[in-house]
């Protein structure tokens, strides 16, 4: 790893003038994923911008029918929280399982929506439960927010700061694991709310996406044999070693079919 | 050059550091607390699992600089100062849990903060699933689950003493 100047700001302002002033510093929060591509010199910040001491980045409340996460708060914390459980138990039980234990003790949700792992798990959550990104700036729609691999609306400097999730009737997870790496071969949210059906892919293609045909197909029906006929295509997926494209969407609609089993 | 201030197994330490030092180099290289260790320094295979503020976390993908004002554990603040084995340290010599011992460090860390964090008991299953992030080389899980489920027995008072393993 090669070496950085290393801040610890007190406020998101404090936090924003640091990323502002110098364009090759790069924030961290629980850093599972930033520091081992630092190990591995994929990229090389100036500074690091620790954002663990901003208290305005902390917990989890409920806002009427919304459901506000802070930038700061760990994957463990929304497994276990009572609030979460009580208004989405899917989120909590898709925290869950992110990683291991000793990830999920410092693994956070702005970390992970920010840094869009096509395999990660929050990004899935956060389409298909057509959550806001809320940053320093502005509130985005996680429909403008994700915009493939690695690639986010947010702007060079522009400090994720909070997820509000709306409070869906109906959600539900589902993913198939890489036995060896752990991470996402295939995964699918589904949410009802009152807004409609969503349908959120991870894992299957090069970023999250949204899969229409099977909203149509539960928004007609909400249950798990709506979608077990909807062919999920296996254009533009990834292929490699671990699966190919179309094994991935075969499992796009096995997933799917969970998913829906699972939220009831 | 930047300063961390930490509390290890119950002592202060003011370190200097550079911004990239790991906390488990700090723990090693500056502090000598050697059984703590690096296996993949990937954070996959859990040898380097020590307790930050009471939690479970893989010290090689910390930097020594986030954990300043922390309280350490590692795995050399188990035992008593008179040598006593923490039941967890007790049931892998019982159980014979370990063989080349590697990985024992980061899995008697995650045991104990697994076992603390399920008050209620854990099934061989909840044991297994726990254990997803310490990788055992020798393939020895068989004995560290067994170990694991008399320690909790222990740890949480229903036994006084730890259950013998099988002759």
């Amino acid at each position: 790893m090669y070496d950085f100047a290393y801040h610890k700001p007190s406020s998101v302002a404090d936090a924003v003038k640091l990323l502002a002033a110098d364009p090759d510093a790069r924030p961290i929060s629980g850093g599972q994923t930033l520091l081992p591509a630092l190990k591995h010199r994929l990229n090389k910040p100036s500074s690091i911008v620790d954002l663990s001491g901003i208290a305005e980045l902390k917990g989890i409340r409920r806002e009427g029918d919304r459901l506000v996460i802070g930038a700061l708060v760990k994957h463990h914390e929304v497994a276990n929280s009572p609030e979460v459980k009580a208004a989405i138990p899917a989120l909590a039980q898709m925290a869950g399982t992110i990683g291991d234990t000793q990830v999920r003790n410092r693994g956070t949700i702005g970390g992970s929506v920010a840094n869009n792992d096509p395999a990660a798990d929050y990004p899935a959550a956060v389409l298909g439960l057509g959550a806001t990104v809320v940053t320093d700036k502005r509130r985005i729609a996680a429909d403008d927010f994700f915009q493939g691999m690695f690639t986010t609306a947010l702007e060079p400097g522009e400090l994720l700061v909070a997820v509000e999730f709306p409070i869906p009737e109906k959600a539900g997870y589902a993913k198939m694991r890489n036995p060896a790496s752990r991470y996402v071969m295939a995964g699918v949210f589904v949410a009802r709310t009152k807004d409609g059906v969503r349908v959120a892919v991870n894992g299957a293609g090069p970023g999250v996406f949204r899969q229409a045909e099977m909203e149509q197909a539960l928004a007609a029906n909400w249950a798990p044999e709506a979608v077990a006929g909807v062919r999920q295509s296996p254009d533009g997926l990834n292929a490699d070693i671990h699966g190919s494209a179309e094994y991935r969407a075969h499992l796009v609609t096995v997933m799917a079919k969970r998913a829906v089993a699972s939220a009831g | 050059m930047p300063q961390v201030t930490l509390t290890v197994n119950g002592a202060t330490h003011t370190v200097e550091v550079e911004g990239r030092t790991l906390l488990v180099e700090l723990l090693r290289e500056k502090l000598r607390l050697t059984g703590t260790h690096v296996g993949c320094d990937t954070s996959q295979c859990g040898a380097c699992v020590v307790h930050v503020n009471g939690d479970s976390v893989k010290s090689c993908t910390l930097l020594a600089l986030q954990a300043d004002g922390a309280q350490i554990t590692t795995i050399e603040g188990l035992a008593r100062p008179d040598g006593t084995l923490h039941p967890m340290q007790e049931a892998f010599r019982e159980y014979h849990a370990l063989q080349c011992g590697f990985c024992t460090p980061g899995m008697v860390m995650s045991a104990i903060d697994l076992v603390q964090k399920h008050p209620g008991g854990l099934s061989e299953k909840e044991i297994r699933e726990g254990l997803e992030g310490n990788l055992c080389r020798c393939t020895g899980y068989h004995n560290i689950v067994k170990a694991i489920a008399a320690a909790q027995d222990v740890m949480h008072g229903r036994r006084a003493e730890l259950a013998p393993a099988a002759e």
